[in-house]
């Protein structure tokens, strides 16, 4: 009964009155200015040789660049908890979708047992 | 008679009754903004796991034909799409500045950061068309044109590169699939992007977003910087990580 | 335990004077509308001309298969028959059956909200459901699809002449509108709830919907951008899954059936929340564990996503992967016999009664456990080796579709025809016509099943002559279901002008639904109604109904 009171909590906090957050011209453009800092580096790191860590490297500067677009420019960061789970819930299926397949894929040259 | 069973509730929000973006099965304006963007959020959802299969589709085959992939990134130009980076970071810029202003009430502003807005999603596609021909030029357009002819001896940019066995060669054609299939997905949304900011524009200047009803600007601008994501990705993945190798 | 409450006599009802189905009249009024229960009513007419459509495609197969050798039609044309049978029966019935008729009249209803969050998008999603209809039909007078419902590559980029691109158009143009089907109803329980409509006050009919749609907005976009790639691939040739240009044909298997086993959910969730609604309200008793029964349709829509391969073992996955995905999938058969058992024990000291929606949930509750069942038999490896593409998993998809969905749509339309119509459906010849249903669907399915123990392969024409007798079985019983699923037809269609008027709440039910008016009017509500009480709180009625007497009289 407890735990059932205490998920009920849970999924009734949902903020039914949202607080206005009217992100300003300075955050954005100090996000816009991270954004081309961070392009720019992406692109220099290419030209350096690091062998496996090119594509490492790449791929967390995407990461980071794409956080703060859904942070800031979407206003994630300042929007309720049921916007931030949907964003995670999406993130979370597309990674089960890589995921799963790669078993396969990875394992298919191990051959038979 | 059966529903008045039912405790009653009393209205409110009668003073929200009268405003004319308020429809009819909405309690009031807040509960409407909240509905629709959340709607909006559901469906950037099912746009990340549309993209998500061509993402999965990428790694596996890069993972399978790594000669390949790295031959087929080499022709693409860098120069040509980290401009396009810039320029959909710029766009990107200039629409969150079109919710502020749309927030803010300033009508001309609005017009004008969403006219900007138009103009570099038309500089972005403009560019990829340029690429598009490139490949074209090239014979790298599977299916239609192409030819592995290019891969199977040396290229004089890049010196260090052996050139590929007639069968990797081959395989190019899926890293060229890919390519294309994923910049075609994401032109396509932007060129859906670019007319609805038409619209919007055309609507913003009779003031329709600027009297306190901004949400489809707003939704909008969530559509906008996803398709903005998708870029931040693909631009890596098919012109960058194989640059060494 | 059960409350048996007696309500003021429903014999004197009478229609209300307004309601949604008077409200405005013409072609227009309905075309055009955006009102959620009217869009259901298209939603429903549309899918049982499709569901008799498919089910003519059924019953040519099955004449077919009366004798051994291929003598009504040709192998193509027996391919094609199959092929008609399954895209129409998945895409255009099963998928949006129960959520997109009942589901779409009652969700809001039951949150107690006035509409659907978006109502131009919820039309929208029966255009695209009717366009998407119009491309099957279109691809069929063309000459027809024999690819099997499955498109499986590289038979359908590669290898046959027929109008491949056309159905696979017309599964992307319905799949978005079950995605805008989805959206709505998940943004509509998270936001238009009525005041006092905690997450566990709602009915499981809304719970099981959730996580349906959950399924159709992360699932369905994945079959959107296969089906992009195959069309791609047939029109201008790019290589992702042709083989002869390095493509691999099993990723195309992938992400199909990273959609299509989901897709199973999609189709049987909504169920679900059918059966839990009939079970609770004809035993007069709270669904038993209801925060387990909840629960478990979510388990289901995650756990959904973890075990697509199952459909895959012998197509040459890695053997290490699908030992994953074998032992997933035994994990998907708990949250289910979760649901099983908790409707065995809400009938436990229930005040039963035996109306017609609840002869067919007992149907479901049988023929599901056994299709269930078998799926786990499918779901382990060395099992499915020696039975998959055989008759042994069509007859067990039939038991899960149309033993389970197929029959909790039913006990669904003949719950809630009351509420949608305002008039009851016969009793006698209903219940005769549900007996008819459950006798024809075994006599149909269960020989398939010792058929594919024995090795006949599904899809062919033709098949060995000692498999005839078994066969012959099967088609008798597939004509005995026919007359089973006209028969439903004829009387609904005759109870709309003659039936009995049914009143407010003729099941005694606790759902709000049952509170309003039957038909219920245009904005549902006259006032926002404030929930002060847990579902299926049989107690309550009975105080309202007792407080309810004495103020009246």
């Amino acid at each position: 009964m407890s735990e059932e009171t205490h998920a009920q909590e849970i999924l009734d906090t949902e903020p039914t009155h949202h607080e206005e957050h009217i992100v300003g011209p300075r955050v954005y453009g100090i996000i816009f200015g991270l954004l081309m800092l961070f392009t720019a580096i992406t692109v220099g790191a290419s030209y350096i040789d690091m062998y496996a860590f090119n594509a490492v490297v790449a791929l967390a500067i995407a990461c980071i660049k794409a956080v703060l677009v859904i942070l800031f420019f979407m206003h994630v960061k300042y929007s309720s908890r049921l916007t931030k789970l949907t964003v995670a819930a999406g993130f979370f299926t597309f990674v089960v979708l890589i995921t799963m397949t790669m078993t396969d894929y990875i394992s298919r040259a191990w051959g038979l047992w | 008679m059966d529903s008045q069973v039912i405790a009653t509730h009393p209205e409110e929000h009668a003073e929200h009754e009268h405003s004319p973006y308020l429809r009819h099965h909405f309690a009031n304006l807040e509960q409407q903004r909240e509905t629709s963007t959340f709607g909006m959020w559901l469906f950037l959802l099912t746009e990340i796991m549309f993209f998500g299969g061509l993402f999965c589709a990428y790694l596996i085959y890069r993972n399978w034909y790594y000669p390949a992939f790295v031959a087929g990134s080499h022709q693409l130009s860098i120069a040509l799409g980290a401009t396009n980076t810039a320029v959909l970071i710029c766009s990107s810029f200039t629409m969150a500045m079109a919710v502020y202003s749309s927030e803010m009430r300033w009508r001309k502003a609005l017009v004008g950061w969403l006219l900007a807005t138009i103009v570099l999603g038309g500089v972005f596609l403009g560019i990829k068309a340029v690429e598009y021909r490139e490949k074209w030029e090239k014979r790298h357009v599977p299916g239609l044109n192409f030819s592995a002819a290019g891969f199977t001896h040396q290229d004089p940019n890049y010196p260090e590169d052996k050139p590929l066995a007639p069968d990797m060669a081959e395989k190019t054609q899926v890293y060229f699939s890919l390519y294309f299939a994923m910049t075609g997905m994401h032109a396509l949304h932007m060129i859906i992007g670019v007319s609805i900011l038409i619209i919007l524009v055309i609507r913003a200047w009779g003031g329709a977003y600027t009297q306190g009803h901004m949400t489809t600007v707003e939704n909008f601008g969530l559509y906008w910087h996803f398709v903005d994501i998708v870029w931040i990705f693909l631009f890596p993945l098919l012109y960058l990580i194989s640059r060494h190798q | 335990m059960s409350t048996i409450v007696m309500l003021p006599d429903q014999q004197t009802a009478s229609l209300p004077k307004r309601s949604y189905l008077n409200e405005e009249y013409g072609l227009k009024s309905w075309l055009l509308t955006g009102d959620h229960k009217r869009i259901a009513i298209l939603y429903l007419i549309s899918i049982t001309i499709f569901f008799f459509i498919g089910g003519f495609f059924a019953g040519m197969i099955r004449l077919e298969l009366l004798t051994p050798p291929s003598d009504l039609m040709a192998a193509d044309t027996y391919n094609k028959m199959f092929t008609m049978h399954g895209i129409i029966m998945v895409f255009l019935f099963l998928v949006p059956s129960v959520p997109a008729t009942i589901g779409n009249f009652l969700i809001p209803i039951m949150v107690g909200a006035k509409d659907l969050a978006f109502p131009k998008i919820n039309l929208l999603s029966w255009y695209l459901y009717v366009l998407g209809g119009i491309l099957v039909l279109a691809a069929l007078t063309l000459g027809g699809v024999d690819t099997g419902w499955t498109f499986t590559t590289p038979l359908s980029t590669h290898y046959l002449n027929t109008h491949v691109i056309t159905a696979g158009l017309a599964i992307f143009v319905a799949g978005f509108s079950s995605i805008f089907t989805g959206l709505n109803f998940i943004v509509t329980i998270h936001r238009m709830r009525a005041p006092g409509m905690t997450w566990f006050r709602l009915p499981l009919f809304v719970w099981s919907h959730y996580a349906a749609s959950v399924l159709m907005v992360l699932g369905t976009p994945v079959l959107a951008i296969t089906l992009v790639l195959v069309i791609l691939e047939r029109v201008i040739g790019i290589g992702v899954f042709d083989p002869a240009k390095g493509g691999d044909p099993l990723l195309f298997q992938h992400l199909f059936w990273f959609y299509s086993h989901p897709a199973v959910y999609i189709m049987i969730l909504p169920g679900f929340g059918v059966i839990s609604e009939v079970i609770s309200t004809f035993s007069r008793k709270r669904v038993f564990g209801y925060t387990a029964v909840a629960f478990s349709s979510v388990a289901i829509a995650v756990f959904g996503f973890f075990v697509w391969a199952h459909h895959m073992f012998i197509m040459g996955v890695s053997n290490y992967s699908a030992l994953v995905f074998s032992l997933l999938t035994m994990l998907v058969a708990v949250p289910s016999a979760i649901k099983i058992f908790n409707w065995s024990f809400t009938l436990y000291k229930g005040s039963i009664t035996f109306e017609t929606p609840m002869l067919y949930a007992f149907g479901f509750i049988g023929l599901f456990t056994i299709g269930g069942l078998t799926g786990v038999f499918l779901g382990s490896m060395g099992m499915d080796i020696h039975l998959t593409e055989t008759y042994f998993i069509v007859a067990h998809f039939h038991f899960v579709m149309v033993g389970g969905m197929l029959m909790a749509f039913l006990a669904g339309i003949h719950f809630w025809w009351p509420k949608m119509t305002g008039r009851m459906y016969p009793e006698g010849i209903s219940k005769l016509a549900a007996l008819t249903t459950f006798i024809g669907f075994n006599l149909t399915f269960f020989p398939q099943f010792i058929l594919g123990y024995l090795g006949m392969p599904r899809r062919y024409a033709a098949y060995p002559p000692e498999f005839q007798v078994l066969n012959v079985l099967s088609t008798a019983g597939a004509t005995v279901l026919g007359v089973g699923y006209v028969l439903p037809l004829l009387y609904l269609a005759w109870s709309l002008k003659y039936g009995k008027i049914a009143g407010s709440n003729p099941w005694q039910a606790t759902g709000l639904e049952w509170q309003i008016q039957s038909p219920p009017l245009t904005t549902n509500f006259v006032e926002t109604p404030v929930v002060d009480y847990e579902a299926y709180d049989y107690e309550w009625l009975a105080n309202k109904t007792k407080h309810e007497v004495q103020t009246v009289g």
